[in-house]
Formats: C-alpha cells, structure tokens, sequence
C-alpha cells in the first residue's frame, strides 16, 4: 500500500494559457536535463458545434514531480506554482484544494507520485 | 541580500537581451561564486508579482551556454566563410575606429547605417553611436518599420499622445488601488499570449484581469487561447482590420452608441471643410494675415464663422456655439464664396461607405458579429482595446489605426480608469527621441540630420520616428542614389534570420559594403556576414536603466561572463572615440541625466529599485486631457495640430494623405489578385507566436527548443486532408517569391483558407558558414515576403497576408538532394 497521500496541485484549466512557465521553472529547480522534467503541459484542442472550438492547456505532473518537497519544507510556494504566469495553480492539502475545486468548474487536482 | 555560503541575491529588472522582454520584471538572480545558477520572479515587483516567462527561467541555460560569444571576432576568410580570429577589445576599437573613420572621410557619416532590431535596451545606444559619429540613418530593419513606431506615430497624429490597455500598472497596488477599474470589456484586437510583453504591457495581466470579470472580444483569423475563451470571436481575413474598425465605428455613429459631449468638446468635430478643395477651411483662407494654423467654425449663435485658435485653445470670439453639422457658405479673404461643411459631416459621409454588409463582405466575419461586438464594446464602461503588431503589418496601418483610435476617443475610453490610457515615459525621462519623445541623445544639429533616408519622403519620419526609411535604404545601397551606403553597424540586429524581409536581398546587401559590425550574444546567420563581431551582454550583465512606460526601473549588473562587454559600453567607447565633444565622461553621469527629471540619481534608482510618477505629473493617470496635463502650455486639451482629437487629421493633410480613417485592401490577397490566387489559393499569415522563442532567438537553449522543436505551419483539417497532409509531415510552403519547408500541425486554430507559418527560424545546430548560414534557408519564410510595399506614408508592410500553396515534401527528393 502507498503512503498516504497529503498534498495536491490544484489546477484551473480555464486560465492555463499555454505558456509553459511550469515546465521550464521544474528543469530549472531540479536541473532536469532535456526531455526530463516534473510537469509536462498538454494541449488540448476541442471541436464544439457550429464550427468552434475550445483551446485548453493542462499542465501535468510527471513521475518526476516530488512536489516540491525541499521548497515546501522552507515554507516556499513550489516553482511552477510560484511562477505561473496565469497564477492558476495552486499547491496545499488535498481537502483544502478540493473543497476550493467546488466553487467553480474547470478545474483539475492532480496528486503526484512525488 | 544573501543565502548560503557564496551565494548572493541581486534584484534586478529584465529588459533584453536574455529573454527578449519588451516588459520590465522584477527578477532575483541567484549568483554563486560569480556564475548564475537560478533565477526567480520578484514576488514583490508590481509588474509580475513573482511571475516569470519561461525564457527567463532558463536564463543559466542561455547565460552559461558553450556558444556565447565571449571575446570579439575578426573575419580572416571571405565573407562567409565561417573563418574568425578572436582579437582584443583594443584591437576591435581600434580597427573600427579606423575603418569607419575612413568611411566618414571619403564618404560623410550618412553613409554607414546603424541597424538595430526589436530594440529596447539597445536602441538608445545605437543613436547615442550614431549621432556621435554623425550619421542619422538609425534603422530598424524591418520593412516599412512595421512594428510598433508606426501604431505610435498614427495614434499620435489622432490624439497627440499614445495610450495603451489599463491594467493599473500605474500603481504599486495595481488592482487595489482605489483610483483604478476594472474593465468592464477588453478588445484583444491581433494579438496572442506569447509573454514577451509587446506594447510594454504584460500579456498576463489581461487573465488577472478576466478573472476579475473583464469580458474579451477577439478579433483575430486564428482560434487564438483568447478566441476560445472570448464573448465574441470575429475572425476576420487577415488585413482586413482597417474596414472592421470602420464598420465598428458605423454601428456606433448611426446606433448613436457615442459619447457626445467628448466629441463636441474634445474633437475637432465642428472645425469646417472647404467643399471646392476638400481641405480644412484655416483662418489664413478667410481672412487677410490670419493664421494657417487656426481653424474656422460655424458658430450657429452669430450665423457666422468664428476662428479656432490652435495656440490659445479657445475661440477667438466668446460665448462660440459651434454647428456639428451642415454645409455653410463662407467668403474668403480673396473674395470668393465657398460652401464648407464640419468635420463631422465628412467624417461621418466616410464612415456611411463602410455599412455593416459591406464590411461583412470584406472581412468576412458575419454581420451579426459585427453588429453585437461593435455594441457590447461601446456599452461596456470601462472599455479598453488592446492590439498586437499585426495592425502595424500592413501598408495602411495609419487609417487602420486612426480608426481604432476614433472608437476608443468616441466611446469616451481615453484616459479614463480601465480605459485606453495615455502612455508617457515615467517622469518623462527619456533616453533617446522615439516617437513623441525628444529625449537626452540627440543628433548634434538639424542639417545632420538632413540626409536621413526617406525623411523627404515621408512625413511621419519628420514629425515622429527618427529612422531612416528600411525599404529606401535597401535600395539606396544598390543603387547609390543620392549617396552611397559604405557600412553598417548591426546590433542585435538579423536581417538574414530574422527581422528581414526578402532575406537573400539583405546577403547581397551586406555583402556589397566595405565593412560591417555586428554586436550580438551568439553567431547567428547575420552575424556571419560581418568583418568583426562583438561579444555582448545580458540584462544580468549590465547596469542600466529602464523608461518605457511607468514605473521607471533600474537594471543591476550581477555577474560577468568572459570578457562580454553591454551593448552600452561598446558604444559608449566607440562614441567617444568618434566625437571629440561626446558630453559624458561615464556610463552613471549619462543616466543620471537621463533620470533628471525624476529627482533621482541613478545609485538612487538602484537602491529602491523601481519609482512610480506621483498624482499629478503628467507620465500620472488619468483626464489628463481635461487638467491640461498633456501639453507643455498647460492647457486643456491634446498635443495636435488643432490641441483636438482629430477626427480629420491636419498632419495627414499637409503630407498630402487622405486624412480620415478608411479601409485600403493590402496589396495580395485573393481580393486584390485574383489571378496570382488561382495559382496560390492560401493565404499566407506569419509570425505565429511560440511562448518559447523570442522572434529569433532561443532555438539553442535546450529547455526551449524541446518544447517547440521544428518550425510550425499550421494547417485546417479540411485543407490538410485535401492535399494529402498528415499532422507531422514536413511541407513546402511556396510563393512567386520562394519556397522553404514546415512541420505541419493540422489543427482547428486557422481555418481552411489561410494557413499560419512560425518565422524567425534558422538552426544553430547547422554549419554557419556558407551556404548553410545556419539552415537558415530552410525554414525563413521571410523568403516568400517583398521589401518595398510599404504604405503610402512609409510605415507598414504585408507580413500577415501573402498568398502561398503547399505540398508535401517529397522524402525521396529529399534524399536524392542530401547527397
Ligand atoms: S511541484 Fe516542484 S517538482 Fe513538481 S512539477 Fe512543480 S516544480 Fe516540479
Ligand atoms: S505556467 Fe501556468 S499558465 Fe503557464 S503553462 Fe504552466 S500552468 Fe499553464
Ligand atoms: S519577456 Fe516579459 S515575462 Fe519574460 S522576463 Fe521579459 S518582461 Fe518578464
């Protein structure tokens, strides 16, 4: 059995612009060498009707992540969360996102390995 | 600040080179023994609050990377050949000393060109080397100077002053600050997220902003992250800007969705217009000795004409109720009569040729569309419009932009919270003269600057952008007419790769003149061409100082990599060597005068770090307009011609241009050449922004270029499928100009008829020398762009909106070529 899991990354999708702020402050933080990396932001193009359609990016936890633990243990924010250019990710304990995670839609919770 | 053993935490502000920024963070720079091993957002900098784009991030990456040019460079092959010698800074001076020096004896100063691309903490230095040595061709090399200074000058010709998006970055509170709105609507109007903080606006603030209820209305061909999230999406033809405005701007003056008070006070709405000649009627024409530059009214309470008075902000008579409307006959000095009407009959006769059909047919956005945008923005109070820099690309970007400017005046949105606020340089401290802007570096005396290319030609290189004219100037070095062009000084400048349009034209260019200076951070296409090469720096690696906007910031050197010297430095060597009068003895004495009017040293700028212009100084929101606060006599009103927001302009009068906003058609689209469509049915749009690159840098920093690795067209799944194109396949992307090759990615985003192409790529992977210049044939669709279809008024070029085919590329060929 897995330990018991504390922390999350709250995410809301709806303002996740793409810019992979996350992706390159996790390399930084961790030194990760090219195509490694703790969050992998994904895009996701949707066709609606009426010939529209809807553009989302997800930034995604690796195996990688550790969430941040040496930050996190000095009281700092974890990098990606810290840097996030649309400030649309959130780190804390899973009760406290999940409840936040009710009070408006797209939005994501991602519990890492880490 | 420190932390740990040896390290050390220096704050600082981001301003190029580095990231590319146009924007100004507020970073901390970790430094252990010297070297720099993170970098953070500033989490208590107004501007990004902590935040930080990915290409500042990977700053160690770009800062300690094995290619940096760490110590100048001399060509000991031929041009091209890829074969350097590294040489002192001494000897690199000195050389340049001599051989520029030679040129401005046999030549005269005019004939070198000092070239710089998207410049922001350089293009100060450039003119500050330039006008020592005496030239006054500084040049941003892209065709018609289509980025940014054109938007400025024609918001300027309008309204006298620029203005921008109002994201209360006025204040250190920003959005808590009780003076400041939230916008009740933006127009994000062309523009993407790419975070490299175009218009000195951080894109991100826009999302801060929807978050706290601001509606977005996107105009834009492309699905963009904005598109999808917008109340109303128009996706209208690419260049077709000008008439959308326009059909704007008629449902709101025929659905009367205008502010009338402000158009009666603030507008030159009631100044008259000769009916026989179409010009404006001056006091000159209807008196004996009045003044040309004062202008004629109706004045419905005497029935007569009463005289404007461009100097006094007043009528010459009191108590003057001007007509808005009507034709009335008025006789001249010389005796005859003439019938003359408002400005706002003309203006509004001008807008009744774009009904909503009619631009529907143009743009093809659906009237609909048209019709309900045009509303939600002018019924949502505040509104703002925020553009990209497709608007400047495009040859009539001025009667574009007169017209965009017109809604955001007639709506009443100038300067007023959660508007489109007036933009000055914080405390007006200015480095160099930009457009409305004279600045501490000048050129010496007027007659140096008499032989400027293109300024003759074009009148808004005489009243606001201080350059030589890119497309006459390419020409001039061919043709030698009136003077030859002998040198050229490129920094942070790539013509081949990058900011050049028809780039195999700038190689020939480059290769005719007798020496040439690039000062750059990496070799690159441009760079190969040169006779000498100079290392220079980061952000990180410099002191300087930051004005573009508010606040005023200062950036702080913290570290040193080999013996690169800043951009700054470089030229402020050169420009003493070059003018024996050259005023300061150091790098400090010269921001220090710079930041006079501020009241600060620059050591005192560095201690607090950034200084916001208090309430009351005009660089301060917002009614400026209305406390006089926008001109140097004080009174109310605007630094126009007329001191109105003019409706009709009087510069583009006197340089002989229609001077009410309109719609010209670019010049190849399917609309203005059907038969070269037939053969090239896609319109071709460029410049597909990618979060990780900043035009054409960053392809070698390993942490970007695995987000992003190929160049990237994009292609409509219908049209893709038509011609057999996988998402993934390589394809041939060709026009009467050229060809060169993208990574398809089949999407939604564009739609079937246009298909969006990333520039700026070449790969620094590949051998530099000739005839590889870094691939950078592969893959530079600036190929498929001409040089010389710059508007009528110089500025402006068709970046977004060329013609093209494509096809697969043939894997068999390819093999049999790569043998
Ligand atoms: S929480 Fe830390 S380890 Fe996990 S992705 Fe973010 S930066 Fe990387
Ligand atoms: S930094 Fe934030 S906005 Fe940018 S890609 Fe990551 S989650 Fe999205
Ligand atoms: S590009 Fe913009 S977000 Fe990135 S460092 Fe520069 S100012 Fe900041």
């Amino acid at each position: 059995m897995p330990d018991k899991c504390e922390y999350g990354l709250l995410i809301d999708y709806e303002y996740c612009t793409g810019c992979y702020a996350c992706q390159v402050a996790c390399a930084q933080e961790y030194g990760w060498p090219e195509g490694m990396g703790g969050i992998r932001v994904i895009e996701v193009e949707q066709r609606l009707p009426n010939d529209r359609a809807y553009l989302s990016y997800i930034p995604f936890p690796t195996e990688l992540c550790i969430l941040c633990a040496p930050r996190t243990r000095q009281g700092l924010e974890p990098a990606c969360v810290k840097h996030c250019m649309a400030a649309c990710m959130k780190y804390g304990k899973i009760e406290d996102l999940a409840r936040e995670m009710s009070q408006k839609p797209r939005m994501v919770l991602w519990v890492p390995r880490s | 600040m420190t932390k740990g053993k040896n390290r050390q935490i220096v704050r600082t502000t981001t301003w190029s080179a580095g990231p590319g920024c146009h924007g100004g963070c507020g970073v901390l720079a970790h430094i252990e023994d010297g070297k720099l091993v993170k970098i953070e957002g500033d989490p208590e900098h107004p501007w990004n609050q902590g935040r930080l784009c990915s290409r500042c991030l990977a700053m160690t990456q770009y800062i300690n990377h094995p290619d940096r040019l760490t110590r100048p460079l001399k060509r000991i092959g031929e041009r091209g050949e890829g074969k350097w010698q590294e040489i002192s800074w001494d000897e690199a001076f000195d050389l340049i000393e001599n051989k520029l020096g030679k040129i401005r004896e046999d030549y005269g100063p005019e004939s070198v060109i000092f070239s710089m691309g998207t410049g922001r903490d350089i293009g100060a230095w450039i003119c500050m080397l330039a006008y020592a040595y005496g030239s006054p061709n500084v040049m941003f090399a892209l065709s018609g100077i289509a980025c940014y200074s054109p938007r400025i000058s024609a918001v300027e010709t309008v309204q006298g002053d620029y203005c921008i998006l109002d994201a209360a970055q006025w204040f250190p509170k920003r959005y808590e600050d009780p003076r400041y709105q939230v916008p009740e609507c933006i127009v994000v109007w062309g523009y993407n997220i790419p975070a490299s903080c175009p218009d000195n606006v951080f894109g991100h603030w826009i999302i801060d902003l929807m978050k706290k209820g601001t509606k977005i209305i996107t105009i834009d061909p492309r699905l963009s992250w904005f598109a999808s999230r917008a109340e109303k999406w128009l996706r209208l033809r690419p260049g077709t800007d000008g008439a959308l405005a326009m059909g704007f701007l008629n449902v709101i003056i025929n659905e009367g969705l205008y502010d009338k008070e402000f158009v009666e006070k603030w507008t030159n709405a009631a100044h008259l217009v000769r009916s026989d000649t179409g010009k404006l009627l001056r006091e000159s024409d209807w008196v004996e000795g009045g003044s040309p530059v004062n202008f004629v009214v109706w004045d419905t309470a005497r029935q007569a004409p009463a005289i404007w008075d461009s100097q006094q902000l007043e009528y010459k008579s009191a108590n003057v109720r001007p007509a808005l409307e009507g034709e009335y006959e008025v006789s001249l000095a010389d005796g005859t009569r003439v019938s003359a009407k408002t400005v706002c009959d003309v203006f509004v006769e001008q807008v009744n040729q774009y009904p909503v059909e009619r631009v529907s047919e143009i743009t093809w956005v659906p009237p609909k569309d048209i019709i309900e945008a045009a509303r939600l923005y002018a019924r949502s109070k505040p509104a703002a419009i925020h553009w990209g820099v497709p608007i400047d690309m495009t040859p009539a970007i001025t009667p574009t932009v007169q017209a965009i400017t017109d809604l955001w005046c007639l709506t009443g949105n100038l300067d007023v919270p959660g508007g489109n606020v007036i933009s000055r340089y914080a405390f007006d401290a200015v480095a160099y003269a930009l457009p409305g802007a004279k600045g501490v570096i000048k050129l010496k005396s007027k007659e140096d600057d008499e032989k400027r290319i293109g300024a003759d030609q074009y009148g808004p290189l005489r009243k606001f952008i201080w350059r030589a004219q890119t497309d006459v100037t390419l020409e001039q070095i061919f043709t030698e007419d009136p003077y030859p062009i002998k040198g050229m000084w490129l920094q942070a400048c790539n013509p081949v790769a990058g900011i050049g349009l028809d780039p195999k034209r700038w190689v020939e260019a480059l290769k005719k003149l007798d020496f040439v200076v690039a000062v750059d951070l990496f070799m690159n296409p441009t760079t190969q061409l040169a006779d000498v090469v100079l290392p220079a720096t980061t952000f990180l690696e410099k002191d300087s100082i930051r004005s573009w906007w508010i606040p005023l910031q200062s950036i702080n050197k913290a570290i040193t990599v080999g013996e690169c010297k800043p951009d700054i430095e470089i030229n402020f060597e050169l420009a003493k060597r070059f003018d024996p009068d050259f005023r300061w003895n150091n790098i400090h004495e010269l921001f220090d005068e710079i930041l006079k009017p501020s009241g600060l040293t620059f050591r005192e700028l560095q201690q607090q770090g950034w200084a916001f212009p208090p309430e009351g100084h005009p660089s301060h929101p917002y009614h400026r307009f209305e406390k006089g606060l926008l001109r140097p006599d004080v009174k109310p009103g605007f630094q126009t011609p007329s001191g109105k927001v003019e409706l009709y302009s009087v510069l583009r009068e006197e340089w002989g241009l229609e001077p009410v906003a309109h719609y010209e058609e670019p010049p190849f689209t399917p609309i203005s050449q059907p038969e070269l469509c037939k053969e090239y049915p896609l319109i071709l749009s460029t410049g597909r922004r990618s979060p990780v690159y900043f035009h054409a840098e960053h392809r070698n920093i390993p942490w970007l270029r695995e987000i992003d690795p190929d160049p990237v067209i994009e292609i409509h799944p219908k049209t893709a499928k038509s011609l057999n194109i996988a998402n993934g396949e390589w394809v041939w992307v060709e026009n009467w100009l050229g060809r060169c090759k993208f990574r398809a990615k089949v999407t939604l985003v564009v739609p079937e008829w246009m298909v969006m192409t990333a520039h700026g790529w070449w790969f620094p992977e590949e051998p530099g020398e000739e005839p590889s210049l870094f691939g950078v044939w592969k893959s530079n669709v600036n190929q498929l762009i001409p040089m010389g279809f710059q508007g009528e008024d110089g500025l402006g070029a068709p970046i977004k909106h060329l013609l093209c085919k494509i096809y697969r590329v043939d894997e068999q060929e390819e093999a049999r070529d790569a043998r």
